[in-house]
């Protein structure tokens, strides 16, 4: 049991979340990503199919490894991924019927999301099942907390509520004479780039050797 | 074996295809009636909701049960079409037909002994389509409620199409004037001139979601126009 | 005709892949450090998509929809293979970047230098699987409309990343703070010019 949690191991698990988080400093998986972050129910729904598909097709391609013709590499994890993302789709689909609405074609897009691809081709292919699936977790664990960073912010000053329950106070409204309202602005689409750009800012000056150098 | 060779890059293929395809369709198959299930349980709701019932997913379609007395089909010249199910009418396809050719489905819903007339809607907003349904009074003029949905508009601006907030004021509304002209209710913006008996405020920021939401009750309305002089 | 059009100029400007919905920004990201490279790749993404969204279209309609086999004959009527559509599309389009990438080869020789990596790597853009499933979702009409739509969505895509190098190659001069230097300026940028292109929303014509 040790030696499943040895001080390499869990490193594949918590790198991932600040030093190489695969989205503000491998920059990886963001197609799929901020489109849904408009509102936090749909950014931990994608968080958490993205956990569970990446975690899976880690571990199967990690158990795979020493059997896959190295021509049909890319089709095989291709293959396993669209596999893998159909049953979250369609598990959405018949269980959580609310939020696969929401998230419409975007589930589909975890097939191109460019972390799991990723992951795969540079960790899977050349580790055992243990490390890949810790591997798999930790990337889409620093995958999801920057969707849930995102789509709090937005959902909290773009609506003022958060999982659509109201958090600023009625009364604060200037409909209802107090002095606030909803920045409209934050629901957009374009702002889920600034604030993912202000996330990557902060995290960036607390830990400088981040920083890109000016080529 | 190679794991290069050609026999067996192809053997290795077919077996995954095969494995993939069996397992997967083993899940669409055992998940389906459950897809399907969710997808009539929200038409209910929805149907309900604009004779202002709230259902939830438990209770839905014994309330409907209950509350819907009859479905129907009729033509554009208000007849009544034999041998199609109301619910299950794919109201997308009947758009792109010509008016004289769709089916038109009509609900009746019994609410505290009154007949009410449920007519649903389909037209598009700003991202996508948006639908919904709308139910008149006996007098077949005067709106009893409305239900809006929307498959992707912006959430807070033309999202907002399914609160009460903007559904409720269409209750009480006239869709046709005193002429007895059926001129279906106008979506205004602020400062735009427009009969208060036959017109609700547009959603600030979503005038888009708004024009199109006018435009589909107009639509749809009027390919119902012969069915509601018949009644009257 | 008209609709034609309407659909076309909005897949460009308003339903932007990466303005509006975030598509392909692997490689949006990726490759933008240059016009010249980002040009290679914007069309490349242009004539893939101009040849998946149909493709995808057709098997859509006639193999994979509720009912869509029924020209087999009555006893496949009821056959509804939707819940295969991811997988038959990403096959689809890995192929055609593969036979794509062939074509140029042989026929268009310095084309394809200069296309280079940015071919195989289509494959992977989460835009061009998009426009399918978008395409799918909007459930067009005809044939005509799909295509219209794909060569759209291919041209905001290219738009969208040649307009981004242009400044990112202007920006290498400007004093930006030092943590924001390269990524974060350009998600910022991003986003600015998403809100810009948020002007063309309710165009119709």
């Amino acid at each position: 049991m040790a030696e499943l949690f040895s001080k390499k191991n869990l490193k594949l698990l918590s790198n991932p979340l600040n030093s190489s988080n695969p989205i503000t400093v491998q920059v990886l998986g963001i197609c799929s990503a901020l489109a849904v972050t408009a509102q936090l129910k749909p950014a931990v729904v994608m968080s958490l199919s993205v956990v569970a598909v990446l975690a899976l097709a880690n571990v199967i391609i990690s158990l795979l490894r020493n059997t896959i013709p190295n021509r049909i590499r890319i089709i095989v994890q291709l293959v396993v991924i669209a596999a893998l993302v159909i049953l979250v789709d369609q598990v959405l689909r018949a269980f959580v019927y609310d939020a696969s609405k929401q998230l419409s074609v975007f589930v589909g897009l975890i097939i191109t999301n460019c972390i799991i691809m990723g992951r795969l081709e540079a960790f899977a292919l050349g580790n055992k099942p243990w490390p890949s699936f810790l591997d798999g977790l930790g990337n889409a664990a620093g995958y999801a907390w920057v969707l849930i960073v995102v789509g709090f912010f937005r959902e909290l000053f773009g609506s003022g509520t958060l999982w659509g329950y109201q958090i600023i106070p009625d009364s604060w409204y200037i409909a209802n004479g107090g002095f606030y309202e909803n920045n409209g602005m934050m629901i957009l689409p374009p702002m889920a780039l600034v604030t993912v750009g202000v996330i990557i800012w902060v995290q960036r000056s607390k830990n400088p050797e981040l920083v890109e150098e000016n080529k | 074996m190679d794991r290069n060779g050609n026999t067996y890059t192809f053997l290795y293929a077919a077996v995954m295809v095969i494995v993939v395809a069996a397992l997967l369709a083993a899940t669409a198959v055992s998940l389906k009636p459950f897809q399907k299930r969710n997808i009539e349980i929200e038409k209910m709701q929805n149907i309900l909701a604009s004779v202002n019932i709230q259902a939830d997913v438990q209770n839905a379609s014994k309330i409907y049960k209950e509350k819907i007395t009859t479905t129907y089909v009729v033509d554009a010249k208000g007849n009544k079409k034999e041998g199609v199910n109301a619910f299950t009418v794919n109201l997308k396809k009947e758009r792109s037909l010509p008016v004289a050719e769709r089916s038109l489905p009509v609900y009746e819903a019994n609410v505290d002994g009154k007949v009410k007339y449920i007519i649903p809607l389909r037209g598009a907003g700003l991202w996508g389509p948006i639908w919904g349904y709308i139910s008149l009074d006996e007098d077949m003029n005067t709106i009893f409620g409305a239900n809006f949905d929307h498959q992707g508009e912006t959430p807070g601006l033309g999202a907002e199409i399914s609160t009460t907030a903007f559904e409720a004021p269409f209750i009480g509304k006239k869709i046709f004037n005193a002429e007895g002209k059926l001129v279906s209710i106008t979506v205004a913006k602020k400062g735009e001139k427009a009969e208060p008996a036959h017109s609700v405020d547009a959603i600030s920021g979503g005038t888009i979601t708004s024009k199109g939401l006018e435009q589909m009750i107009s639509d749809d309305l009027n390919s119902y126009k012969e069915f509601f002089n018949k009644k009257k | 005709m008209e609709n034609l059009i309407n659909i076309f100029i909005k897949s460009i400007f308003i339903d932007n892949m990466v303005f509006a919905y975030f598509l392909g920004m692997c490689s949006y990201l990726a490759v933008s450090k240059s016009v010249k490279t980002a040009t290679g790749l914007g069309v490349a993404v242009i004539f893939v998509m101009l040849i998946t969204v149909p493709v995808d279209y057709l098997l859509e309609n006639y193999v994979l929809k509720e009912g869509a086999l029924s020209w087999l004959g009555a006893d496949f009527a009821d056959v509804d293979l939707s819940f295969l559509s991811f997988i038959m599309f990403i096959a689809v389009i890995a192929s055609m970047v593969q036979l794509v990438e062939m074509i140029v080869e042989k026929f268009a020789p310095v084309l394809y230098t200069q296309l280079g990596i940015f071919l195989p790597l289509i494959a992977v853009n989460c835009a061009i699987l998009g426009g399918s499933l978008f395409m799918q979702q909007k459930a067009f009409n005809n044939i005509a409309e799909a295509t219209s739509y794909g060569l759209g969505s291919g041209i905001g895509w290219f738009l969208a990343i040649v307009g981004i190098a242009a400044i990112r190659e202007k920006v290498q001069y400007s004093q930006v703070p030092a943590p924001l230097r390269g990524l974060g300026i350009t998600f910022i940028i991003t986003g600015l010019m998403g809100l810009a292109f948020m002007g063309f929303m309710g165009i119709k014509l």
